[in-house]
């Protein structure tokens, strides 16, 4: 192929993507209010003027990750499904068991109410973003949009184009949730390859404390586009934990955008899991936007096959006394492929800052790649910042002592594998969550590595 | 804290010392690049025609890139576009007759390296140190020159060797940094004007370390030197190079292309002391130094290192490097970099490990003061073929003032399981815990500051040859006046 019919081919998909916004725009799919057609309108005409990011010179942001596989195939929006094409298998795959919490599912992007639970919550707003628009709540209005940037960022510009479902969260003043939100995005196969764009609204209001699981599932062997975006406010004091799972079949696209507000002495933290995706790619932005806010940000990625998976971090300290943690680390097996691009930014007048980022690879292949760049952009010298990234294989000495100590290779691999990342999996407070994430990657290590227990 | 206010106005504003012109008929070529001014510098140097040719395809290229308007725009510097055409590329000293010792060069010159504390008369005294001097473009001295032939050693202008030594300089120059490499690197290989040139035969060991002092005369011309040094199997050299400007306006655009080709067993060590006028207080002038050095370690066991104190030039824009092609060799890169006033510097290290075993190391110290934008930029690739390769990198900064920037933008490519990186790095100003520290053991804040910023530099001043190790230790402290006293 030449590289004009490439071009063509991708100014095609362009167009396919406005052909699908005009349709939706004529059904009038959408009954709600006339800001967020404005908002759609003008996301959809940026998304026409950015195109996606595929020019391979000087394109920094997309620099180890090509995304023309996205950019040149017409992902179709899935029709609503009639009834669910989710059985209790699968559901019960992805649920979170019985913590009591809420439970949005969603499936191709629509909010599934016979699936999901909603226990009362005095106070509380867990419910579909198309609910929420309709219903017109004046919360939602006054944060769409305005976190996740369009102008710039074309991911982000589509998803905001083709908003229409998704999750709406709100922890009012004061209030503390003790179980888990959780939002279940499941993909389904269909004919043509689709594509979903969910997007998710989470307010936590001054001095609330909480927790959101949001979970991307989806079956192998099927082709489909997960373009999520997630706006999360921090109000002051108040103290959010979000869990991300990443649980896509493995030829699944995947790009999430996560812009996160950290108020006044308000703490986030956050964990990325990602385990599925042939291109999995995670933006996530965090704002510290007043003073003594703090985050710690986790990550942990295990790819295998020809999976690749990009993890770009930017923190941007603009206040004073804000503080950062940043600890992501992967393990690598197959011809697999990680990209770690870290940033870590500190505003001029921004005294006092103390930040921290760490990116570590473990290579279990002699085909896999890592790529990290972890960045510093620092305008203020009354600072603290430290960074470090590793990269490297399996130590042959210890493998050599559990060896000797009677384990098998494959149990010593697994052992030494499950040590380098205990560090985050133990890191996680809650112990629902714990136990779920440690019996994911038990899972993939064995599938790797093999599961033989006994003693050698 | 009023000491360290002191001395952050006291760095901000400290003047260039080493502004001055030398008034010496040049010989200029017009203004502006055209095939015709590459076949003026090329017939001015009488050069082959294998030389204009390659010249030519350079210029050729430079003009392609620069229609398409591919220039370099990634890194963290900020300047007005550049006028191509509003350059002098070819300036040179007059020579009133063949010189044959250090007595024949124009005294004016002479005054001018006393000017800047180096005569030459000194140099030559000093232990061990050959100076080949070049003066604007064109190298007008050359000592120590016997010594070396002695021993196979060719060290000579790059005119001189494309004259001499047309075989050596046609099988290795472009073999690192072809012409093609960067936008600035294609501009140099169609207008070089000089450079040095050393050849290190087999298990030859050079006895001396061997110091150019390049130095950029006639407002408005660009200095575009070429250097290449070859290392023979065995053999080892270790080569200074510092630098110094006068004060001038308009912006000067320096792009030098530096080559090292080291074989099995070789070593190479790359000094340099970088102190370019970098512009007035307000930003204004000063030199733009866009450089292109790399080395490429051939043969098994071969070493190359780079060390380098920037404290000079409005920016910098360099990234000293080494392609581990042999296996088992080693490359380092130790460098300080100082911005103050308005100075911008992007500048690091690439490290490309292909062969096994394969060993890297990269310390880069940042100081940044005053407005100053300092930023490391660095990148260590482990292709599939380096099993075993090994990299340490650390890059730290060090903020004094609240006005100026420091950044780090280090990439990390790996491919090759077997490999081990580690890569750290802080950036902080200096504590107010360890300025206590040394203010209760009786050192005034300005001492302390001093001894504090001299340590956090000593890891990159000990990998210096002596001599420079001195003088640098010398142009910090100069540099950072105030701090000292």
């Amino acid at each position: 192929m030449t590289l004009s019919t490439l071009v063509a081919e991708e100014q095609e998909v362009l167009e396919h993507y406005l052909r699908a916004f005009g349709a939706l725009e004529r059904n009038g799919a959408a009954r709600d209010g006339s800001w967020v057609a404005a908002l759609r309108r003008s996301a959809m005409a940026r998304f026409s003027r950015l195109g996606f990011p595929t020019a391979r010179r000087g394109n920094e942001e997309w620099k180890y990750t090509d995304i023309r596989p996205i950019a040149r195939r017409p992902f179709q929006l899935p029709l609503p499904p009639g009834s669910p094409a989710v059985g209790a298998a699968e559901l019960a795959a992805f649920a979170l068991g019985p913590t009591g919490g809420s439970r949005l599912v969603f499936v191709d992007g629509r909010y599934q109410e016979q699936l999901s639970s909603r226990p009362s919550l005095p106070g509380v707003s867990v419910l579909s973003l198309a609910e929420a628009l309709t219903s017109g709540a004046d919360t939602v209005q006054e944060h769409l949009g305005r976190y996740a940037d369009c102008d710039t960022h074309a991911f982000t510009a589509l998803n905001t184009a083709f908003l229409h479902d998704g999750a709406f969260v709100h922890i009012p003043q004061g209030t503390t949730l003790d179980k888990p939100v959780h939002l279940l995005f499941l993909s389904t196969a269909h004919a043509q390859d689709t594509a979903t764009h969910p997007r998710v609204l989470i307010v936590a209001g001054e001095g609330a404390r909480a927790t959101v699981v949001e979970t991307y599932g989806g079956p192998s062997g099927a082709d489909y586009f997960t373009n999520a975006v997630a706006e999360v406010v921090v109000g002051p004091g108040a103290d959010l934990t979000y869990y991300k799972e990443q649980r896509q079949g493995e030829r699944a696209f995947h790009v999430t955008t996560t812009q996160v507000v950290v108020g006044r002495e308000a703490t986030f933290s956050s964990f990325n899991l990602d385990l599925g995706g042939a291109l999995a790619r995670n933006n996530l932005n965090v704002a510290m936007d007043d003073e003594r806010g703090a985050c710690a940000l986790r990550g942990l990625y295990l790819m295998g096959g020809a999976q690749h998976v990009d993890n770009q971090v930017i923190i941007e300290h603009a206040r004073p006394y804000t503080t950062s943690r940043e600890l992501y680390k992967g393990v690598l097996n197959g011809r697999s492929r990680a990209v770690f691009h870290g940033s870590i930014i500190v505003h001029k007048g921004a005294r006092k800052v103390d930040a921290e980022q760490v990116d570590k690879n473990l290579l279990l292949s002699d085909e896999a790649e890592a790529d990290t760049k972890p960045a510093f952009w620092i305008y203020c010298d009354d600072v603290k910042c430290r960074h470090g990234a590793a990269c490297g294989q399996m130590d042959e000495n210890a493998l050599f002592y559990l060896r000797s100590r009677g384990l098998t290779e494959p149990a010593a691999r697994r052992l030494l594998t499950r040590a380098f990342v205990s560090e985050l999996v133990e890191g996680i407070a809650s112990e629902t969550l714990r136990d779920r994430v440690d019996g994911l990657v038990e899972a993939r290590l064995s599938s790797w590595l093999g599961d033989d227990e006994a003693v050698g | 804290m009023t000491g360290t206010n002191q001395y952050v106005k006291d760095v901000a504003t400290r003047g260039y010392q080493y502004g001055f012109v030398t008034d010496v008929e040049t010989d200029v070529a017009p203004r502006g690049l055209h095939e015709e001014t590459v076949r003026f510098i090329s017939a001015k140097k009488k050069e082959t025609d294998w030389m204009l040719e390659w010249r030519l395809k350079a210029y050729r290229y430079f003009v392609s890139l620069l229609k398409k308007d591919q220039l370099p725009r990634w890194a963290n510097v900020k300047y007005p576009p550049i006028d191509f055409q509003d350059i002098i590329y070819y300036a040179a000293p007059r020579p009133r007759k063949q010189l044959s010792s250090l007595q024949e060069v124009d005294p004016e010159i002479l005054r001018t390296y006393e000017k800047l504390g180096i005569p030459l008369e000194e140099q030559k005294r000093l232990a061990g140190v050959a100076v080949d001097a070049v003066f604007d473009s064109v190298s007008v001295a050359t000592t120590y020159k016997e010594e070396l032939a002695k021993r196979g050693i060719i060290f000579c202008s790059m005119s001189e060797a494309i004259q001499q030594h047309p075989d050596l300089v046609q099988r290795y120059l472009g073999s690192v940094v072809p012409y093609t490499d960067n936008f600035y690197a294609a501009l140099n290989s169609a207008v070089f004007s000089d450079g040095s040139f050393c050849y290190v035969p087999q298990g030859v060991r050079c006895p001396y370390e061997l110091t150019t002092y390049f130095r950029i005369n006639t407002e408005g011309s660009g200095q575009f030197e070429r250097t290449l040094i070859v290392a023979e199997a065995g053999s080892y050299v270790s080569y200074l190079e510092g630098c110094s400007a006068p004060m001038f306006d308009t912006n000067q655009l320096h792009a030098a292309v530096v080559e090292l080709v080291a074989m099995e067993n070789a070593e190479i060590k790359y000094s340099t002391i970088q102190n370019w006028y970098p512009g007035d207080e307000q930003g204004k002038g000063g030199i733009y130094n866009f450089v292109t050095k790399r080395g490429k370690c051939l043969g098994k066991n071969s070493k190359i290192s780079w060390t380098q104190v920037e404290t000079g030039a409005a920016i910098t824009w360099k990234y000293p490097s080494v392609i581990l092609q042999g296996d088992n060799s080693v490359g380092e890169f130790y460098s300080v970099a100082l911005t103050k006033g308005y100075q911008q510097a992007d500048t690091g290290s690439k490290m490309t490990h292909m062969g096994r075993n394969t060993r890297s190391r990269i310390i880069a110290k940042t100081i940044s003061a005053g407005h100053g934008s300092g930023t490391y930029r660095g990148l260590v690739r482990v292709m599939p073929t380096a099993s075993n390769a090994r990299n340490f990198t650390q890059c730290d900064s060090l903020l004094l003032g609240d006005q100026c920037g420091a950044h780090t933008t280090p990439y990390v490519e790996v491919r090759n399981n077997t490999a081990h990186l580690e890569h750290e790095a802080f950036t902080s100003r200096v504590s107010e815990e360890q300025l206590f520290y040394c203010n209760q053991r009786g050192l005034s804040p300005e001492a302390a500051q001093a001894l504090i910023i001299n340590g956090f530099c000593k890891e990159v001043f000990k990998q210096l040859p002596f001599e420079f190790a001195v003088e640098a230790t010398r142009l910090l402290e100069a540099n950072l006046e105030g701090v000292v006293g």
